[in-house]
């Protein structure tokens, strides 16, 4: 009885000096579906960040941080808002980097972050319509809206003389918003997009879809889907059929599975993702090691957005999501002492005496307009069966 | 003529070729669905997820076979491993039906009946497949892809299109041949066939003379078996192995049997080309052919396009109820339970 009484004080004790100190941040990522090959490297890096802060020893006190992880199966909205659900509810976390993709974050964000006032930093989610929607100031982001991703790949196909293009997107929130997007900008430079037509994921086959896109006719063809989906197949029948050669490939797109499982037939192929050549990239590239694969897209915006919901905590003195939320703007943006990955210590401290920084991280964030990032990205070209970067833009 | 040379060479890249593959798979699928309704007298609705079962066991010793360095030069590995994979799922066939179809065989039970049995099996096999393989594409390809591609042919011949026939649709049609001709040999000419087909006309007469229904009936099992395994295999090589496409082909594959005439084999052949032809034609969008065929600039703007290519399954519902409107038996006269 006395061994008893015992253990239950002790795990008591345990279960206070948890609540306490440990703050829960959770990464809501979808680690199954279609993008599941991308967010493989970016757990890790949100969840990179979120120890470097723990181990600093120097968050709120000497208070640890935990990453919690959920999946948001990037297609499914129902799943996702249960399991954003759990993490607010049963984890109780206090700040979500999440969702991936543009449909389960709307939903979420409307369903579970406004109603229970929770923060959330998406990496990824890059839907125009996510720029207007309605989110209490809940709601940032460290990639950039698709408009930009719009007009950066309607230049880089201009620039490399192509003046007319067919173009297929997945038929959802995130294929939609960066097809209309880029089709704007392109038309606009003088541009002709032939067809403007929607695939569905998880089909078999694409041959009717690639029928009417070679109908319609274009020089090369930009796949604005999932390179573990319709993405790829629609790829695989072009080349089959011999309908395009060449294809622009944008973030959803860019990844080492697609040229593994396409071989050489995709050299000559281009694209862009979010990334920089910025010193941060570089940092996150030693400080990343074997844990995750830095280059991977969204890998540092995971890591930024990680960072990011720690640092407006410091600031605000607060893991209360209504009372940090202000705070993320001015850590992100100048003024202050500029922040790199690897530095969250400093910033903490900085922090914490008061003073002011601007978080530049991995990803070179800028956050702007209704929160999110200014956008630089990686231009890429398939050379010899390898993703190789080109340049930055 | 050039132009004329373009349109044919445009239309068997995009419509014919893809078609008659496709047409090959739905018939062997819909000649095992026949002969199930001709012979046993149900509707098997397993034999969806019966194909992705068979398939399933075919990947699963093509990737063995892979790992211990055995292949068959530019032949996918897959065609190997079919025997394996035909003689698992005729052994699970024949344990179903030892299982469930044969008590209901014992009650007499109503066509109804044994059709609702094989939605149950359906579920089954649907669950076991996933927990086998996973729900996700699987790659079980290898070989040479390609046994004319297109880029290589337009520069052959110099014209502005070209024709791409890949090695799993060369494969496709020609197993469908030996399939369909071994089949139509053993049903027309063997005593075993023509015991089959005399107990498919009137099982009671057929009992008087002393056929013996067991054989019939685990025979009608394992020619189910090898006609699903081969069509499923065929199919995963030309296009991809996903269990839930397997699932969602017992529409096209039922509509196929339906509109040839179910319980008739010939006509499930035919049915199975009717369909795959009409899903491609009638979503096929003819812009460039008739760009081709016209004289002169008159390039239409629009697609022409009659349906959008989401819309491919509506196809098959479409034929089959007109089908059934205007001739419920199917094309050739089949039965009707």
């Amino acid at each position: 009885m006395k061994k008893l009484l015992l253990a239950t004080v002790a795990s008591a004790a345990m279960v206070t000096a948890a609540y306490a100190d440990d703050v829960k941040i959770g990464v809501f990522l979808g680690f199954t579906g279609p993008i599941e090959s991308l967010v493989a490297q970016m757990g890790p890096g949100a969840e990179a960040a979120i120890a470097e802060v723990s181990a600093s020893g120097k968050f709120m006190n000497g208070s640890t941080v935990t990453a919690v992880r959920a999946d948001t199966t990037c297609v499914d909205a129902a799943a996702a808002t249960s399991a954003a659900e759990r993490l607010i509810t049963s984890d109780k976390v206090s700040g979500i980097v999440g969702g991936d993709c543009s449909g389960v974050t709307t939903a979420t964000l409307t369903n579970v972050a406004m109603p229970n006032g929770m923060v959330m930093i998406s990496p990824s989610a890059t839907s125009p319509a996510l720029s207007t929607i309605e989110d209490n100031g809940l709601f940032f982001r460290t990639a950039p809206s698709d408009a930009r991703q719009g007009v950066v790949m309607s230049n880089i196909i201009l620039e490399r003389g192509f003046k007319s293009v067919a173009l297929t997107y997945t038929n959802n929130d995130y294929g939609k918003g960066l097809a209309d997007a880029f089709a704007a900008a392109y038309e606009a430079a003088g541009g002709e997009v032939t067809i403007n037509t929607s695939h569905e994921d998880g089909k078999a086959d694409y041959s009717a879809e690639v029928g009417a896109l070679a109908a319609a006719g274009g020089d090369i063809l930009v796949v604005a889907g999932y390179l573990d989906q319709g993405g790829k197949g629609i790829i695989q029948a072009s080349l089959d059929t011999g309908a395009f050669d060449t294809f622009v490939l944008p973030d959803g797109m860019v990844g080492d599975s697609l040229p593994e499982a396409i071989g050489s037939d995709l050299n000559g192929s281009f694209g862009q993702a979010p990334g920089s050549d910025s010193e941060g990239a570089a940092r996150l590239a030693t400080i990343s090691g074997d844990a995750f694969d830095s280059t991977s897209p969204f890998a540092g915006e995971s890591y930024d957005a990680a960072a990011l919901i720690l640092l407006a905590m410091q600031a605000a003195s607060s893991t209360n999501p209504a009372d940090y939320k202000g705070k993320v703007f001015d850590v992100a943006n100048a003024p202050g002492e500029q922040i790199l990955p690897g530095e969250l210590g400093k910033a903490l401290d900085i922090l914490a005496s008061g003073g002011e920084i601007d978080y530049v991280g991995a990803s070179n964030v800028e956050l702007i307009g209704a929160g999110e990032s200014a956008g630089n990205y990686r231009e890429i070209e398939i050379k010899g069966a390898k993703i190789s970067t080109v340049g930055y833009r | 003529m050039e132009d004329l040379l373009n349109a044919f060479l445009l239309m068997s890249n995009f419509v014919f070729v893809p078609a008659i593959a496709y047409g090959s798979q739905l018939a062997l699928g819909a000649v095992g669905v026949t002969l199930v309704y001709g012979i046993l007298r149900f509707s098997n609705f397993a034999h969806g997820d019966t194909m992705a079962f068979g398939t399933m066991i075919v990947i699963l010793f093509t990737w063995w076979f892979q790992s211990m360095g055995i292949n068959l030069g530019p032949l996918p590995t897959a065609l190997l491993a079919l025997p394996f994979g035909i003689i698992v799922t005729a052994i699970f066939l024949l344990g179903s039906d030892k299982l469930i179809y044969r008590f209901y065989r014992e009650q007499k039970a109503a066509p109804v009946i044994y059709l609702i049995a094989s939605v149950g099996i359906m579920f089954v096999l649907n669950g076991v497949v996933r927990f086998i393989i996973g729900p996700n594409d699987q790659r079980f390809a290898d070989g040479e892809r390609f046994i004319v591609k297109a880029r290589e042919m337009k520069q052959y011949l110099g014209t502005a299109e070209g024709v791409s026939i890949k090695v799993s649709q060369g494969l496709t049609v020609i197993t469908a041949i030996i399939v369909v001709i071994a089949l139509f040999w053993f049903l027309n000419k063997t005593r075993t066939g023509k015991s089959m087909r005399a107990f498919s006309d009137n099982e009671d007469l057929a009992l008087l003379s002393g056929i013996s229904p067991d054989k019939v009936v685990a025979v009608t099992w394992i020619l189910v078996a090898i006609l699903a395994t081969v069509a499923g295999t065929l199919y995963g090589l030309d296009k991809s192995f996903k269990p839930f496409t397997y699932f969602q082909l017992l529409l096209p594959i039922f509509a196929s049997a339906i509109v040839g005439g179910l319980g008739n084999p010939l006509g499930a052949i035919a049915g199975g080309f009717v369909i795959a032809f009409s899903e491609i034609m009638i979503t096929y969008p003819y812009k460039k052919f008739v760009a081709y065929v016209v004289p002169g600039d008159w390039k239409p703007e629009g697609l022409v396009q009659l349906l959008a290519t989401d819309y491919k399954f509506a196809v098959s519902f479409i034929i089959l109820v007109l089908v059934l409107l205007f001739r419920p038996t199917g094309i050739f006269a089949g039965k009707s339970v």
